[in-house]
């Protein structure tokens, strides 16, 4: 990630006219009593009618002036603290978005989402407006100091010793709010996951009439974010006071000893009230640097968190100098590929097969026996641990992943659609390139279009997150009419038709035998999804048990055979 | 009702902003006590703090000029305790106001969240589940400010307001009329800009809620997003959404930011005023030099609290329309509800009818069209027909996911409808195309069918659908634990767990919506002998496409765009020569 100071130094000339709007500021607010000062000497007392009218339009000015630069001030630090924590958001999330898919494994989505939201709001703040009051109290307090000093130099020791007292004790107080507000982002990331969860889940809630379980469960998180609050809150209310109380004492302490030095007639009984008056506009500022403390552990905790994800690396690169993908024919051969997860779990063993471009290969086998670990190594979600990969003869860890990823169409198991149109979701992955042409025909070729077309909207109907609203064989043939719609030369259909009816799913076979350009990987259960492939091959517990074409595993008697005479019945 | 998505701005019933903020507030009055003693010590402090000059004003005057040490230090001493006092006052106030705010953010919360829970598909159908999170978080978080501010800004600045007012006003009521002749243009202004940007911060609020939309769906489809090589859409898409979100903060601020311009120059105006008043048309003989120096001090007292309100205001103008967002889904009725006076419905035996039941989703689109069945306890129905033809809407109907339009749906005679939801659901097994795992343990996951399942149960249930052995065979078995919806497991994987998890609860109906469309034909029939010990005597309904599967249904329906065309068993059918046979070629392979 780069670092704040390059975020901020990138708006720097922002900051620059705010910095100014700020300083301008403050100054005209000293210049009033100053006003005030010559109006009472000079006009009423001195009887110098003449000069009225220049401190009247004095009055004026200074009432104009802050008038502007507040307006300037607040405008463009809120400006800038916007721009910089628009910037942080784009980049953490074009961050994650390049993670693999082990970090995606770890990290909930609700979490994630409170990182990139909520987190980065907080930043926001301390650059924004906390940012501004800081230097606004600290230029205040500057002005005052020189003031005072110009009054009575060891006198002013006695603010300054002050303020180094309210220092620490914001250091302090820092140290410890940076603790509770990490454990609050925590919760509130483990808040947003509960509640993603249920949301996401509520076919499930209601199904098992679990409404008041979610809400139980909900409310234990919901009590540990408001018992963090209150630590917080208690931390605050600890070291707080003792602010307030310093700034209490200042003016006594200014008298005690301004009253010893006018006592041994050092200094002007008018000096020490000019200087007291000095020492309790230094009271507001100091007592503000708690509450900016306070905004500001926020922030570092939040920052924490966010770099900590800015230093995640994806476990999937690119090599230097790629090759580029682009003109991939569809060769794929699969070298002894072996694959475990970290943790030793294995999922593919020795696994090793030949596609020309063109042809058809079938996976079948048990659930859970690594049919889809193949594809997702063909397409890099995940690197092989053994053996190696090749697409047209290239390595694929070679390869530009983006033009690997490209080259491949790939129908999950597992829809997922955009809150979006019907046109839109078809489009995924090469929105410049698709028309509405290209949508229609693909969505014909996987029997979406006559259902597509009922719809009122048709290819602009809105449809719901994750398809809600269609029906699960719907939401299929639409994330099949996305894969087609690719021309992609390799394309997998990972056990895709299971939600389609019988018939809809042979007029799709129908369009795959006719992709004779493409080749073809696909992933069944059903004996007549894969029957026509070039080969099949039978995985179990992560190995190639059978392979061969329909006809030679019927011969072989073996689990294909098995499987073959369920489906048509004639098993007992 | 149309969906929405990511990229619309959600629609929002105007509401009058006293009653939100009446709403908002009446959840102070719950806690009059402790805030009665937070006003009672805020009195306290400001009656010091006015009494603090006076002391000061003695120790210089008559100690310090007369070089009388002693009464210095008493006067001092005296301060020092009064002073001491108000900083453990101020420490009292603060702890009991976090508290009340914190408990209400919490209370407001829960509530909201309580209140989700009841409503219907239709309100979680048409919008992204991203949109009704922020509402929960983000929104609630922002009400926060606006209730601590409420009790520790607007009540005691206001009042010093009104007090400074009445001074001035006694002291000379001229000079007091001048100098604050800014102040109906001030509090004009001040509508003025709020009247204006009010409805920019409702536009930022849902442009925020958009973004957050957009990154739940991303996050969640990442797998897909990267498999289509889509990043750079998705980037160009959040670039869109936060542009726009951008925006709508830098229009609303550039009002909002004006709040404090109108109050500098009303002040900067209203000095002027006052001494033009004062020594030109009054004449300095008229006014001592006293008043003017007070005057002078006055209007700062006058003039900051003025800018406190105007924060405040600001803040609530900011805030409250999180405070609407959250009272719209407060307000939004349940729709699938207990009736009043209802009672639960005793142990199921089984019959299930449907009486001339008709059904849509959308108005005007029928999916269900006058659909009558009588089930016997004990039956297995199968639902077959081409997708969309209405069989998952036939056993929602069931589970009461929805009500019917037309008709009546009966569960051993009674009304579903009259009937508690609960104790209707929790006698059924229901197995939905999406099989939504949650966060946890492979045995919590399972347990959620039944809470208080013991492990043995568990395990049986697991055995039963043939889980047992995938499960044994991860490192923790039981134990595992799964990462979101089950990612670290496959699609087959995740159906066997969902089915045992529905199959834990004992259910006295089960309803398998394409409960083993994912599973191996091997798996498929070794679940089959498993779960028909558990089913014996329990009426079920099995929605499949692959017809192997259902060879052994009492009676199967045959559904074509909503009606049941057909039905019997399979042997009737078949005979049939009709749409049950024409399925039945159609899988030939």
């Amino acid at each position: 990630m780069k670092k704040i100071s390059s975020y901020i130094w990138k708006y720097k000339w922002n900051y620059v006219i705010a910095l100014f709007s700020l300083f301008a500021a403050v100054s005209l607010d000293m210049l009033s009593p100053q006003l005030t000062r010559r109006v009472v000497d000079d006009v009423i007392v001195g009887g110098n009618m003449g000069e009225l009218k220049y401190l009247l339009l004095g009055f004026f000015l200074v009432g104009a002036g802050r008038c502007l630069f507040q307006y300037l001030k607040e405008y463009n630090f809120d400006n800038v603290g916007n721009k910089i924590s628009a910037s942080i958001r784009k980049d953490l999330f074009v961050h994650i978005q390049k993670l693999s898919a082990d970090f995606f494994d770890k990290n909930n989505t609700g979490e994630l989402m409170a990182r990139i939201k909520d987190d980065v709001d907080h930043i926001w703040d301390a650059l924004g407006f906390v940012g501004m009051l800081l230097i606004e109290v600290t230029y205040h307090t500057f002005i005052i100091i020189v003031c005072m000093a110009r009054i009575n130099v060891l006198l002013t020791l006695v603010p300054l010793l002050a303020m180094i007292c309210c220092a620490t004790i914001a250091i302090v107080m820092e140290r410890k709010l940076d603790k509770v507000y990490g454990d609050i982002s925590e919760e509130n990331a483990v808040l947003n996951t509960v509640a993603e969860e249920n949301l996401a889940g509520v076919r499930t809630v209601k199904a098992f009439a679990r409404e008041k379980f979610e809400i139980s469960k909900f409310l234990s998180h919901n009590k540990k974010y408001y018992e963090l609050n209150m630590t917080q809150s208690k931390v605050f209310v600890r070291y707080y006071p003792y602010i307030n109380l310093i700034t209490k004492v200042v003016p006594l302490l200014v008298i005690l000893c301004g009253g010893v030095i006018v006592i041994n007639n050092k200094m002007t009984i008018g000096d020490l009230t000019a200087f007291l008056e000095y020492s309790m506009n230094i009271c507001w500022p100091l007592e503000m640097l708690g509450w900016l403390t306070n905004s500001f552990s926020s922030a570092v905790a939040s920052n924490r968190k966010i770099k900590k994800i800015f230093n995640e690396n994806s476990s999937i690169s690119e090599c230097e100098a790629p090759i580029s993908a682009d003109n991939i024919k569809g060769d794929i051969v699969f070298d002894n590929v072996s694959f475990h997860k970290e943790d030793g779990y294995m999922i593919l063993k020795n696994i090793d097969f030949k596609i020309q471009a063109g042809k058809t290969l079938g996976i079948m086998g048990a659930t859970g026996a690594g049919k889809t670990s193949i594809v997702q190594l063909l397409e890099r979600m995940y690197d092989v641990t053994d053996g190696a990969i090749y697409v047209d003869g290239t390595d694929i860890r070679k390869l530009s992943l983006q033009g690997l990823r490209s080259a491949i169409s790939f129908v999950t198991q597992d829809v997922f659609l955009f809150s979006d149109t019907i046109g839109e979701n078809i489009k995924l992955g090469q929105k410049l390139t698709i028309d509405l042409s290209d949508i229609k025909r693909a969505s014909k070729a996987a029997q979406a279009k006559s259902f597509i077309e009922k719809m009122e909207g048709k290819y602009d109907t809105v449809i719901g997150e994750r398809g809600v609203g269609l029906s699960g064989g719907q939401k299929q043939r639409i994330s099949i009419a996305r894969a087609f719609a690719k021309k992609t030369p390799i394309l997998v259909l990972d056990d895709s038709t299971s939600a389609l009816d019988m018939e809809t799913e042979r007029e799709i076979e129908h369009t795959l035998d006719a992709m004779t350009e493409t080749t073809k990987i696909i992933i069944a259960h059903r004996i007549s999804a894969v029957k026509n492939a070039d080969e099949i091959i039978f995985l179990e517990d992560g190995r190639i048990a059978e392979r061969g074409t329909h006809q030679s595993l019927l011969e072989r008697k073996g689990l294909y055979y098995q499987t073959y005479l369920v489906q048509t019945g004639q098993a007992d | 009702m149309a969906t929405n998505s990511y990229k619309d701005d959600e629609k929002q019933v105007e509401q009058s902003k006293a009653k939100t903020l009446g709403r908002l507030f009446k959840y102070l009055l719950d806690y009059k006590f402790k805030i009665t003693i937070v006003l009672i010590s805020m009195v306290y402090a400001i009656v010091i703090s006015l009494i603090n000059p006076l002391i000061m004003a003695e120790a210089i005057d008559n100690c310090v000029r007369k070089g009388n040490y002693n009464r210095l230090m008493l006067m001092l001493g005296i301060a020092l305790v009064l002073n001491v006092l108000v900083v453990l006052v101020v420490k009292l106030r603060m702890y009991i106001m976090a508290k009340v705010c914190n408990d209400i953010i919490m209370k407001i919360r829960q509530q909201l969240y309580t209140h989700i829970q009841t409503l219907d598909f239709q309100f979680f159908d048409s919008r992204p589940t991203g949109k009704i999170l922020s509402r929960i978080i983000g929104d609630i978080n922002s009400l926060k400010d606006v209730l601590n501010n409420c009790v520790t800004s607007f009540i005691p600045d206001g009042v010093t307001i009104i007090a400074v007012m009445i001074i001035m006003f006694i002291k000379n009521p001229i000079l007091a009329a001048s100098a604050l002749c800014m102040t109906p243009f001030m509090i004009g202004g001040i509508i003025f800009l709020e009247i204006k940007a009010h409805p920019r911060w409702q536009l930022f609020r849902k442009k925020s809620s958009n973004l957050n939309a957009f990154v739940h769906e991303d996050m969640a489809g990442i797998r897909v997003i990267q498999s289509f090589a889509a990043e750079k859409e998705t980037e160009d898409t959040f670039d869109g959404l936060i542009d726009e979100h951008r925006k709508a903060f830098l229009s609303a601020v550039r009002l909002s930011d004006g709040f404090g311009s109108i109050i500098d120059i009303s002040w900067g105006i209203g000095t002027l005023c006052m001494y033009f008043v004062g020594i030109v048309i009054l004449g300095v003989d008229k006014v001592s030099i006293g008043t003017f120096v007070a005057f002078s001090s006055y209007m700062g007292m006058f003039w900051s609290p003025m800018f406190n309100l105007s924060n405040f205001y600001n803040q609530v103008v900011t805030n409250i329309a999180g405070a609407e967002r959250v009272f719209e889904i407060l307000d939004t009725p349940s729709k699938i509800v207990d009736v009043d006076g209802v009672t639960d419905i005793p142990e199921i035996k089984g019959n299930v009818k449907f009486d001339n039941v008709s059904f849509s989703y959308e108005e005007g689109v029928k999916v269900l069209d006058n659909v009558s069945f009588d089930i016997k306890p004990g039956e297995t129905i199968a639902l077959v027909g081409a997708t969309g033809a209405g069989k998952s809407t036939i056993v929602n109907l069931i589970s009461r996911f929805y009500d019917v339009q037309e008709g009546k749906v009966s569960v051993d005679g009674y009304d579903i409808t009259k009937v508690s939801i609960e104790s209707l659901r929790s006698q059924m097994g229901i197995m939905t195309q999406d099989n939504f795992l949650f966060t946890g343990t492979i045995k919590e996951n399972i347990r959620y069918g039944k809470l208080d399942a013991t492990d043995d149960e568990i395990i049986a249930a697991a055995k039963a659908v043939k889980a047992h052995d995938f499960i044994m065979k991860l490192e923790n078995g039981y134990d595992t634990v799964l990462a979101e919806r089950g990612g670290n497991l496959s699609i087959g994987q995740k159906q066997l767990l969902a089915f045992a998890r529905t199959m834990v609860c004992n259910p006295r109906i089960l309803i398998l919506d394409e409960a083993t469309s994912s599973i191996d034909t091997n798996t498929e029939r070794l679940v089959q002998h498993g779960i028909e010990e558990l089913l014996k005597g329990r009426t079920s309904f099995v929605i499949a496409h692959r017809l192997s599967t259902i060879q052994k249904a009492d009676r199967i329906f045959v559904v074509e765009d909503g009606c049941i065309v057909e039905e019997g068993n399979v042997k009737e059918l078949l005979d049939k020569h009709g749409a049950y046979y024409r399925l039945h070629m159609a899988q030939a392979i």
